[in-house]
């Protein structure tokens, strides 16, 4: 679904984008290198830092957890389960948890700037945060200075959509 | 707002991304079926109310989602320094002798 588009729809865009997998993963840090190993997939260890390699995504959230992105799961939980034993790890597909947004637009800070309390302007091009628009937790990943994907939990979506809604008129309208 | 400095992100962010999670440094007692009432009460209920630095406890959990400490002056409602979960006390020692 998109949203309407109006004459001001260049200033700022909001889709929805296709599902894709989704995985969540917690090992503890003496483990991390061969969970890296086992999904061909570098695991950064700074708060916010992405990896991409093969169409897979990791960006890490804690000092101990990462959400992965994936064209399907089942290859990763494969890999992963086979060194269960050696490396006691979670990995949770948790594809259906949210849905994501692409944000774009010369517009799109204002947009996140009437949600989020942290400044998301700070944030790096190829970063990303777990934070939080209005009350909904949700997971921003910036993709370019005006790019932004946004994870939220499917049950809040119609709440973030119905704000922005909201904001958007308000910043076609010149407030 | 008041900005709080996450120990793990190592970003000074807004409140509205934590929570408050009570005092800090009270170790859960090992055995709990040896306590008196009167120590189980105090292990439950009692907290230090201080007037001044406070230990306290926070959760990043619009974020990392990790629990750390903080010292925080409960007059000024300053922080005064935030450290890592399982960190020793920080010492404070002259603004203690103070008291
Ligand atoms: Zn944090």
């Amino acid at each position: 679904m998109t949203t309407q588009k109006h004459d001001f729809s260049a200033a700022l865009q909001i889709e929805e984008l296709a599902p894709s997998a989704r995985l969540s993963l917690r090992v503890r840090p003496q483990h991390r290198a061969q969970l890296a190993r086992a999904l061909g997939l570098d695991l950064p260890v700074r708060i916010g830092d992405r990896t991409a390699a093969d169409g897979r995504e990791a960006l890490c959230l804690g000092p101990d957890e990462w959400l992965i992105l994936a064209p399907e799961a089942s290859a990763l939980t494969a890999a992963a389960a086979a060194i269960y034993a050696t490396a006691p790890h979670s990995l949770t597909e948790i594809s259906d948890r949210e849905i994501t947004l692409r944000l774009s637009g010369a517009s799109v800070l204002d947009l996140l700037a009437t949600g989020c309390p942290r400044d998301i302007a700070a944030l790096a091009e190829g970063r990303g945060c777990r934070t939080v628009f209005d009350s909904a937790t949700v997971t921003i990943w910036r993709d370019g200075p005006t790019a932004f994907r946004m994870d939220v939990w499917r049950s809040f979506l119609p709440h973030v959509r119905n704000l922005m809604a909201l904001a958007e008129a308000e910043l076609a309208a010149g407030l | 707002m008041l900005l709080i400095h996450c120990p793990y992100c190592e970003e000074t962010l807004p409140e509205l991304e934590f929570a408050y999670a009570g005092e800090a440094h009270i170790a859960r007692p090992a055995d709990p079926s040896a306590l008196s009432d009167e120590e189980w009460r105090d292990f439950l209920f009692i907290r230090t109310n201080a007037r001044g630095p406070h230990f306290e406890r926070w959760r990043h959990i619009h974020g990392c989602a990790q629990f750390f400490n903080a010292v925080r002056d409960t007059v000024s409602d300053r922080f005064l320094m935030t450290y890592k979960a399982g960190a020793p006390r920080p010492d404070l020692s002259p603004k203690e002798d103070a008291e």
